[in-house]
């Protein structure tokens, strides 16, 4: 290094070519211990296809759900209440059944766990984004911003996160007078599922940050003069990424279920969008007239997704974490 | 010591502050109180007066004085929805929670210690494997999703138990229990139950591990050298060193009850302050939001302080440690 100034584009030896870049990112991956220790383990090949079938069904909802629930010509009240198509009086063009409407529970589902994953994975990425800032941020600035960020965190931690959660969403709703908008309500659920996340984030980035901000590449980077920023974003930010993917993968399990949980009590997603939570309480209204198949469906559906994405997360860490190796 | 319960006290006070400013804005300032209050008809004048005798027109440090110095006093305000004083309501759901939540923690600790001895003491027998696997359905299930379930097996295929509200009560003068009848404890069983399920799989999950942990350790077998009986080690020695976790464990977890006692209520109408917060924020009903924020802040908060001093009561290596003065 000659000099502080900051590099610029031309400084940099050209990219190499990004088709060539990828195949050997790939060869790099398929040779690693975390794809060794993921062949080893079937549980976890299990969970990985369950959520990969869950997660293209979701995106690919309009093609794949055999009727489009969001048109509402196409329901017919004849159709209401069919139960499955294994019980008595099921019909074979309802898989699943249908629901009050007339619409295709299996639909319904495809496309709630649209809107679950959806919320679920915009909260995550909020939290994962603000947690790891301030986790950076606190780490390694130290002193009074980092005693101030921390104690908030410690405040949040002795309060459950769905109570965080709905505390938010009521205080937020009622703030700017959400409930009447179905796409702002969309927002303040994202908002507050990630509010009751970030500490998590924050906590682990500042802890390996702190670890970090000793090592010799960090002090090298600081005594040639390389703007704090920078050190955090280039230096200190890549070398405390592994945990945060396991706890994202882990919070997306708790965030969905949260979203679920928030909708089922009626302050969730909006019965216009219905997400898994919103369609197992609907369905709720109609377990005492026996139309069970309405809200068990998508709790399954909620039970596996969840289920999955956190045996997912369990390996990751396992398999992340150098020392149970 | 004095130095940490200090520390703890003053970060109580913070937290609770830091609360009371929140609720005291939200209450103040998100839409007009005075406007709430009154009619449509009212008059300018009336709406003046009424401003002056809410104290609106205070400098903002004197009414927020004013609002916690009747918040202390248990005055809250008056609901927007119900048009009663908030603190009424809250006296009125109240017994419906505490109940909820009491008999939820008795159930968790009453079933989940036993099962975790058994799993800690039985690894291999079935019936071990058998409550693992039930811990995980109760770790993986939401809370909402098992009393669905409940209320569909035990209520509408099996019709044994009511589904909803609280049954016969029983007039204590403050306090209205559903305790004392048969009735009343056949409504109360299933959702105490889906409230303990998690907690009863969390306490029996880390009993088990601690007595998998105490039962390797040396004086476990220098007590088995010395000939004592298998109960009285197991019993005398292990489960008693166990139960330090499980205690702090448990205090921390009332909060949580507390918290998922929302969704029970939800789920069973149990009329309780769950319910109470749920139509609250619904309704945007916000003086009641802002004293219930107040009551769980207060709650929790004092939960942990005596969770912390417990940890001195309970662990007498901590006391000594202290009292040596360091090392």
């Amino acid at each position: 290094m000659q000099n502080a100034r900051p590099q610029t584009a031309t400084d940099l030896p050209a990219p190499p070519r990004f088709a060539s870049r990828l195949a050997s990112n790939l060869k790099a991956f398929l040779d690693s211990d975390v794809f060794d220790s993921f062949k080893r383990s079937p549980v976890t090949i299990g969970a990985f296809v369950v959520t990969m079938i869950l997660f293209v069904s979701a995106l690919f909802a309009p093609w794949v759900a055999p009727y489009d629930v969001g048109d509402l010509a196409s329901l017919s009240l004849m159709d209401a209440f069919k139960p499955p198509v294994w019980a008595a009086g099921g019909d074979a063009a309802y898989l699943l059944g249908t629901d009050d409407q007339g619409r295709d529970v299996l639909s319904a589902i495809i496309f709630g766990l649209r809107i679950s994953l959806m919320v679920g994975f915009l909260g995550v990425l909020l939290a994962a984004l603000v947690g790891t800032v301030l986790g950076l941020v606190s780490g390694y600035l130290g002193g009074w911003v980092d005693a101030l960020i921390m104690r908030i965190a410690d405040v949040q931690l002795t309060f459950p996160a769905i109570l965080i959660a709905l505390l938010i969403d009521g205080i937020i709703g009622a703030v700017i007078g959400a409930r009447a908008h179905a796409e702002t309500q969309l927002g303040v659920l994202v908002l507050a599922i990630a509010a009751s996340l970030w500490v998590n984030f924050a906590r682990t980035v500042r802890g390996s940050t702190l670890v970090e901000k000793n090592k010799e590449y960090v002090q090298a980077a600081r005594l040639i003069g390389i703007h704090p920023i920078l050190i955090m974003y280039r230096h200190v930010l890549p070398n405390v990424m592994g945990p945060v993917l396991v706890i994202a993968t882990l919070s997306l399990a708790v965030a969905i279920l949260t979203e679920a949980t928030l909708s089922f009590l009626g302050v969730g997603v909006p019965v216009t969008n219905p997400s898994l939570g919103t369609l197992i309480r609907i369905g709720n209204d109609f377990l005492f007239s026996g139309e069970w198949w309405m809200s068990i469906f998508p709790g399954v559906a909620l039970v596996i997704l969840v289920l999955a994405v956190n045996l997912l997360g369990d390996w990751l860490r396992d398999a992340l974490n150098p020392k149970l190796r | 010591m004095l130095d940490y319960i200090a520390q703890r006290l003053v970060q109580a006070v913070f937290v609770m502050l830091v609360v009371a400013l929140i609720s005291f804005s939200l209450f103040q300032f998100v839409g007009d109180p005075v406007n709430n209050m009154v009619g449509q008809e009212a008059t300018e004048a009336q709406r003046a007066a009424l401003r002056e005798r809410l104290g609106l027109n205070d400098p903002v440090p004197l009414q927020f004085a004013n609002w916690v110095g009747n918040a202390v006093q248990g005055e809250f305000g008056v609901s927007y929805r119900m048009g009663k004083p908030v603190d009424e309501l809250i006296a009125a759901r109240l017994p419906a929670t505490l109940e909820l939540v009491f008999l939820s923690a008795v159930l968790a600790l009453l079933l989940g210690v036993p099962m975790g001895v058994y799993t800690g003491l039985n690894r291999d027998s079935w019936l071990s494997r058998f409550f693992l696997t039930i811990s995980l359905i109760g770790i993986s299930l939401p809370t909402f999703l098992i009393g669905i379930l409940m209320i569909l097996i035990f209520g509408v295929w099996l019709g044994w138990l009511p589904t909803f509200g609280r049954g016969g009560l029983v007039d204590l003068g403050l306090w209205q229990t559903s305790l004392l009848t048969v009735q009343g404890w056949s409504h109360i069983i299933m959702p105490a139950f889906t409230l303990a399920l998690f907690q009863l799989t969390l306490i029996m999950r880390l009993v088990r591990a601690e007595m998998l942990e105490v039962l390797r350790t040396d004086y476990i077998k220098f007590a088995r050298a010395r000939g004592l009986s298998q109960r009285a080690i197991n019993f005398g020695h292990a489960l008693k060193n166990t139960l330090v976790p499980v205690i702090t464990i448990m205090g921390l977890q009332i909060g949580a009850l507390l918290a998922f006692s929302i969704i029970t209520e939800t789920v069973f109408q149990w009329p309780g302050m769950g319910l109470l917060i749920i139509q609250a924020i619904q309704f945007a009903d916000i003086p009641i939001m802002s004293s219930y924020l107040v009551l769980v802040a207060l709650f929790f908060v004092t939960i942990n302080l005596v969770v912390d001093l417990l940890y001195y009561v309970v662990d007498p290596r901590l006391r000594v440690e202290r009292a040596g003065g360091g090392h």
